[in-house]
């Protein structure tokens, strides 16, 4: 594993980060402008769809490493998988929180069900929950990332099916913003949705690289240290749900 | 493919002998539907309503289904033996997952007619097609997802957690489809004769997905 | 057929569990027809041997060859030869013994007819038809070994064969798992000094790692005792 190849461009790509989301925030406060219905409770919007979108493509990043990992053995596409998961995950419950004080701000209610995007994305968060857990219960860390990855794959082609599935189940009530077709959205608003969109993208793949890097180094480690000072000189890990 | 029947002919052997799965399955269905009658506090369902109550205890009967599914093969030594055979090992995916059918048509052959005698208000009668053909849709969505989930449960510390707890949210989209494909059969008054194609359309689309998915995995799970 | 081939090839095998070994580059040849034992204490890695010789485990490094055929990419070519009997008779408790041994057949492609000769072999066409359950150990062992030669495999994984069996017994198995049967057999054993006495070949295994690899004659008494030390 290089944690090199990782950590290389990655003082750059967070600059990069940073600025996207300075100037979507700029775009965000300044530029969009208020939405007629709801005011200015609208632009956690600008928040809630990008965090959502993001982390479901995370969720399919995530299964798409995993058959990786069942094609060539190589544990670090495990591993890779793993991050990917783990930060769609984050990503998702900041996505459904964000989701939920749009809904009370503008509708009064912590939780609507007549937002098939909220709701299929409640459960698409809810299988993926399942994930950390089902690696830390297996013990034999092949097995584990051999099961994760049929997981992953499996949890990710179950993404568009439930998606579809409760599209189809829900009733509208509210005229829905979170399509993102142009009949909707004016352009000033379409801008300051790609940008952050952007920016959180890049927010992602920095975080991932990061953590990518940082698991990389921590396993070196351990095998320098291993290799130097033999079995006794490394504290044995305990089962963690990480790929090790 | 024969060396699935095999297997199948040898779960049934099993189970006919100790019947332990189906009489399960078939008691909780029945108390289950005591429960919602007390819970819901009526004498009679109907509508979509019903269609809930009859989809969420055919779905807790089948994880019993589920959860029991691999107990054999895995306190009997059975996948050695298995693992060993020059078959395709695909062919226990098959088998499982055939079993499982069977196990759950049993099921629904006793608890939709004792649905219909306990809490449902409108009469089976004309709407009985529409609902065996949901039924058989939903239940190669069971069986297939039900063998995947049994199958990574198996090898995992919290075996009998893990198998619902993946399973169920899996399962969701065909249960939505299921429920909302039974509601206009069982309504009264105007009930419909035959399901609302696009929830069979969502559920087909399911099964072959998952199928498709599950018989490309399967080996993975099996390989040490 | 080449009768050189050897029946087994390990070279440098190695198996991890986590970051343990279980097995530690073990190398060993061993000719077809010959009869290895594999010595160790418990968590030397001896079962974990078995099962990487019977397909059911794939080594993490190293090479391992079965009749010429590498594992596991080439499993499938053996399987049909393997014979394993381990601790688990892998027999289903509520099928009768005689409805075990057609299951197993069925799974080999072996005709039925197989089924009563192997019956016979070990014994217990009286009690066939009894559930597996409600047989006694030294039974249920003797079905176990039925179920291991029925497919007429031509190399022996035993764990313990003789374990639950009285003399008697033993003798009936012989012919089947012995070196009468001409099979290439590896075996492990509690008992060191029985296993030397049938082996042409030893690996001893010491937390996964072979500390001896040769003939029964070469390893002495005292190097048995640092062995299970």
């Amino acid at each position: 594993m290089h944690s090199t190849t990782y950590g290389r461009g990655l003082r750059g790509l967070s600059i990069a980060t940073a600025v996207t989301i300075t100037v979507a925030l700029v775009l965000v406060f300044f530029y969009a402008p208020l939405d007629a219905s709801q005011g200015f409770v609208q632009k956690i919007f600008y928040v809630h769809v990008p965090l959502a979108i993001i982390s479901l493509l995370g969720f399919i990043f995530g299964g798409l490493l995993a058959i990786g990992y069942l094609r060539t053995g190589d544990r670090s596409w495990d591993l890779r998988s793993y991050v990917a998961i783990h930060l769609g995950l984050i990503f998702g419950i900041a996505g459904l929180i964000s989701g939920s004080i749009w809904a009370k701000a503008s509708w009064g209610h912590w939780w609507v069900w007549n937002e098939p995007t909220l709701v299929s994305f409640l459960i698409v968060l809810l299988l993926f929950a399942t994930y950390q857990p089902l690696r830390f219960s297996i013990e034999d860390p092949e097995r584990q990332a051999r099961y994760a990855s049929v997981f992953a794959i499996v949890a990710g082609a179950f993404v568009p099916l439930n998606y579809l599935a409760v599209q189809l189940a829900t009733a509208y009530v509210h005229p829905r913003v979170l399509t993102l077709s142009s009949a909707n959205l004016p352009p000033s608003m379409g801008l300051t949705f790609a940008v952050s969109l952007l920016g959180f993208a890049l927010l992602y793949v920095t975080m991932w690289k990061y953590e990518m890097a940082a698991k990389n180094a921590r396993s070196q480690v351990r095998r320098l240290r291993r290799t130097l000072l033999g079995d006794e000189g490394i504290r044995p890990t305990g089962r963690s749900a990480a790929p090790s | 493919m024969r060396t699935a029947l095999v297997v199948l002919r040898k779960d049934l052997r099993v189970e006919s002998r100790t019947l332990e799965t189906v009489p399960a399955m078939i008691l909780l269905a029945l108390i289950t539907f005591v429960i919602f009658h007390f819970g819901l506090d009526r004498d009679t369902i109907g509508g979509q309503l019903a269609a809930g109550v009859l989809t969420a205890t055919l779905l807790f009967a089948a994880m019993l289904g589920i959860n029991r599914l691999f107990v054999a093969e895995r306190e009997q030594g059975g996948f050695d033996a298995f693992l060993m055979a020059p078959v395709d090992r695909t062919a226990l995916l098959i088998a499982k997952a055939a079993a499982l059918f069977i196990y759950l048509i049993v099921l629904e052959i006793v608890a939709v007619p004792a649905f219909g005698l306990l809490l449902l208000g409108p009469s089976l009668g004309h709407a009985l097609p529409g609902i065996v053909l949901i039924l058989i849709l939903a239940n190669v969505g069971l069986s297939v997802i039900g063998t995947l989930v049994s199958a990574i449960a198996v090898h995992t510390r919290a075996r009998d957690l893990i198998g619902p707890v993946i399973g169920l949210p899996l399962l969701l989209p065909a249960l939505i489809a299921t429920a909302r494909g039974l509601g206009p059969l069982l309504r009264a008054g105007h009930a419909a004769s035959a399901p609302p194609g696009r929830w069979l359309a969502i559920l087909a689309l399911y099964d072959l997905v998952f199928a498709l998915i599950a018989y490309g995995v399967f080996d993975f799970l099996l390989e040490d | 057929m080449d009768a050189k081939l050897p029946a087994i090839e390990l070279r440098g095998v190695t198996r991890h569990f986590g970051e343990r070994s279980a097995l530690r580059e073990v190398s060993a040849r061993v000719p077809a027809g010959a009869t290895l034992a594999v010595l160790g204490r418990n968590g030397a890695g001896k079962s974990t041997l078995l099962r990487i010789l019977a397909a059911l485990l794939r080594p993490h490094e190293g090479e391992v060859l079965v009749f010429g055929e590498p594992l596991p990419r080439r499993a499938f070519a053996v399987r049909a030869k393997l014979g394993l009997l381990a601790h688990d008779p892998l027999l289903y408790r509520e099928l009768t013994g005689r409805e075990n041994l057609e299951y197993h057949a069925r799974l080999h492609g072996v005709p039925r007819g197989r089924v009563d000769e192997v019956l016979e072999a070990v014994a217990m066409e009286r009690r066939a038809d009894d559930p597996v359950r409600l047989l006694s150990r030294g039974m249920v062992q003797r079905v176990a070994i039925a179920r291991a030669v029925l497919h007429a495999p031509r190399l022996l994984l035993l764990d313990e064969p003789r374990a639950n069996l009285d003399p008697s017994a033993a003798e009936l198995v012989e012919p089947l798992i012995g070196r009468a049967s001409g099979c290439t057999r590896v075996l492990t054993s509690h008992d060191p000094g029985a296993a030397l006495a049938e082996a042409d070949l030893v690996l001893a295994l010491k937390d996964g790692r072979a500390v001896f690899v040769g003939e029964p004659t070469a390893f002495g008494e005292a190097q048995v005792k640092e062995l299970y030390a």
